[in-house]
């Protein structure tokens, strides 16, 4: 270790082109740059950098978890779980297919909910002539720092089948369903309420049309209500954290700005839709593509209050990969899956980076200069 | 005569705005209470009832949910918590253990980290900065197999080793601390470094204590964090006597405490994990607002 820090640092010194004084001033800089940066390379490195390699390469296997993934036990079949997961015809495929099913409708009732909840919470918790402002700023923002499984355990008291939603429901007269064991899909729900179709008898275009293995009646499900305790708990708990960002969004907005427009005899609605919303504009599409990135990822929740059950209803990719590892020895398959969730989330990721680039632009740009510098000298030195 | 009129009229339209919008303030007023009390609500009975059901029997648990008045009220369920017919002890114990390790290893790592970065001069320095970038994109639960993978090849697959290490550094504290680094003028550490000052000296006496803001916001996303982690641990052991409070809860709700739903004892040891959080949560709250903010910049 201390001979690779020695030649580091010799090889290092030229480099740095400076006059004789900063020199001596500077000397050892580097020695102590990789001392300090020792532990986070070794843990990132070994946790982090490596196994997204690993994940990669044990994704083209046929691998039980015995012995080393590069032993003999680890059988190289190329693309092949891939193509289980897309197109070969089976279990695998079916209930891929069905926990993206799962997770699209998961994400698309969540984020714009959580996103208008956060903004309205905002909105309401910003306004001046109110007092204990900070108080309820805190209770909506409590829950996104508790545990996730705590929180599942109380929602899952929530929705028992007497429990809390079930026994308000029942004051009004509604007879609540029995959340946790209800796979029928919120769209089903729907078109059997409207006369439209029935889940007995399905309309013949939509059964028997299949795309990947499901149905396009299955694909059509909806949320199912079991999934739906999990996407208002998920809700619940992530609106404070956006409502912050809002709030940090809101208080940037000059106070000339809203008191112009209440001059000029604009009201309440005008100014929310040509004043504050248009400020806001960034803001939203930063909680958005968060909101994205996060939904893709859920696995606490549902490891708690499903596991898929019922029907397969609450299976999530992410939850599907950690049972088709852990819970079937089925390493390779499970890392396929995590990897086109990988790819999923870099998609959003790369969505957000684009959608914040300008702020990001003159950082970058400032990083690129600093390399060309670092390149140019050392270049110099090697001549 | 009519200019008089004019002004009469104008005072008039004035006056009528203006008492307008006070007679309006009142109504707007008790809407926006109005909004704030039935948030409040579906914010926070969830948490009394939790507090409140942890003191009624099972029966009443199950037959009288909504109530907030346990009848009868007993401690049944909370002492055996502590008497050991469920390992809750234990589960508190690897808990804290954990969450002190990780939270001092990330303090000390993140800063050490972040001063290289951003003020150290070294070649590769940049790359390692791009690299950290990268990787705060990656999502830690698609990565749950290879490290697995990974902490057995290392021969340390289910123990404190494999539970702790691995959330020594975290990418995302890294950039906090740099960030807030390269906010000090350089100035400050230049008269230290004439003065003869070695780099550990000037980290360590000069930089250090003057980042005390950034400090606290690593330990408290560090000690959240670590806290309420659930998939490192369910990956790196097995053993029961690994399990953290997190783990334990988990367990809890699979079948493990035999029959019935017990919700009285699952809800009083949720609520012992969400105690310390919320303690923390109430004394230094600027600080978690200024994570929550840090955490949509880096994006």
């Amino acid at each position: 270790m201390a001979s690779t820090l020695e030649t580091t640092t010799t090889s290092d010194r030229p480099a740095i082109k400076q006059p004789r004084r900063r020199r001596s001033l500077r000397s050892g800089e580097a020695r102590y740059g990789w001392l300090f940066v020792s532990p986070m390379i070794v843990v990132l490195g070994l946790f982090l950098i490596i196994p997204i390699g690993l994940a990669l390469w044990v994704s083209l296997l046929n691998y039980n978890g015995q012995g080393s993934p590069f032993g003999a036990n680890a059988h190289f079949v190329g693309l092949d779980n891939y193509r289980r997961l897309f197109l070969q015809d089976g279990l695998t495929r079916t209930d891929f297919m069905t926990s993206l099913r799962n997770t699209f409708y998961f994400v698309l009732f969540v984020v714009p909910l959580q996103t208008i909840l956060a903004l309205s919470l905002a909105l309401v918790v910003h306004q001046r002539f109110l007092r204990g402002r900070s108080f309820f700023r805190s209770a909506f923002y409590f829950p996104s720092v508790t545990s996730s499984i705590a929180i599942s355990i109380v929602f899952l008291f929530l929705f028992q089948n007497t429990g809390v939603i079930n026994s308000l429901l029942a004051k009004v007269g509604v007879d609540g369903p029995a959340w946790f064991s209800d796979p029928r899909g919120l769209f089903h729900i729907a078109a059997e309420n409207l006369g439209l179709a029935s889940a007995e008898a399905p309309p013949d275009l939509l059964a028997s049309h299949d795309v990947a293995g499901l149905s396009l009646w299955q694909w059509l499900s909806g949320p199912s209500v079991a999934m739906c305790t999990i996407i208002s708990l998920v809700i619940w708990t992530t609106a404070g954290t956006f409502m912050l960002m809002f709030i940090a969004g809101l208080q940037d907005l000059p106070r000339e700005l809203e008191e112009a427009a209440m001059l000029d005899g604009v009201n309440a609605r005008q100014r929310l839709r040509y004043v504050v919303l248009p400020h806001l504009r960034p803001i939203l599409f930063l909680v958005v593509t968060l909101g994205l990135i996060g939904t893709w990822q859920v696995f606490d929740q549902i490891y708690v209050m499903g596991k898929g059950a019922p029907a397969k209803t609450t299976l999530t990719p992410a939850y599907l990969s950690y049972d088709a590892g852990f819970g079937n020895f089925k390493y390779g398959l499970g890392a396929a899956m995590s990897f086109v969730l990988f790819a999923i989330i870099i998609a959003m990721t790369m969505l957000q980076r684009y959608v914040t680039r300008d702020k990001d632009a003159a950082q970058e740009r400032r990083a690129g200069r600093a390399a060309r510098r670092t390149l140019r000298s050392n270049t110099t030195v090697n001549r | 005569m009519t200019t008089t009129d004019a002004g009469t009229a104008h005072d008039i339209r004035v006056h009528s705005a203006d008492t307008q919008r006070r007679s309006r303030l009142p109504a707007k007023r008790a809407a926006g209470y109005a909004v704030l009390f039935v948030f409040a609500v579906i914010y926070i009975y969830p948490f009394l009832i939790q507090t409140a059901t942890s003191f009624k029997t099972d029966e009443q648990a199950s037959a009288d949910a909504l109530s907030l008045r346990p009848d009868p009220f007993t401690t049944a369920s909370w002492e055996r918590l502590f008497d050991g017919s469920v390992p809750f002890l234990t589960w508190l114990g690897n808990s804290v253990l954990v969450t002190v390790c990780v939270t001092l290893g990330r303090v000390l790592f993140n800063s050490l980290a972040g001063y290289a970065l951003s003020r150290l001069k070294f070649r590769g320095v940049n790359t390692i900065f791009v690299v950290i970038l990268a990787v705060l994109a990656v999502p830690g639960v698609v990565l749950l197999i290879p490290k697995f993978l990974v902490l057995q090849s290392l021969g340390i697959w289910n123990t404190y080793t494999a539970m702790i290490v691995p959330l020594l550094v975290d990418a995302a504290g890294i950039f906090i601390m740099k960030q807030f680094f390269d906010s000090i003028p350089y100035s400050i550490e230049e008269a230290a470094r004439i003065d003869g000052a070695g780099v550990i000296r000037i980290f360590w006496s000069i930089v250090l204590p003057m980042a005390r803001p950034a400090l606290i916001t690593i330990t408290i996303l560090s000690f959240q964090g670590s806290w309420n982690e659930f998939t490192h641990f369910l990956v790196s052991t097995q053993s029961p006597e690994l399990n953290t409070l997190t783990r334990g809860l988990a367990n809890l709700t699979s079948g493990q405490l035999g029959s019935g739903n017990q919700f009285p004892l699952k809800l009083a040891a949720a609520l012992v994990t969400t105690i310390p959080v919320a303690i923390m949560f109430v004394l230094l709250q600027r600080f978690f607002v200024t994570g929550a903010n840090s955490g949509a910049e880096k994006g």
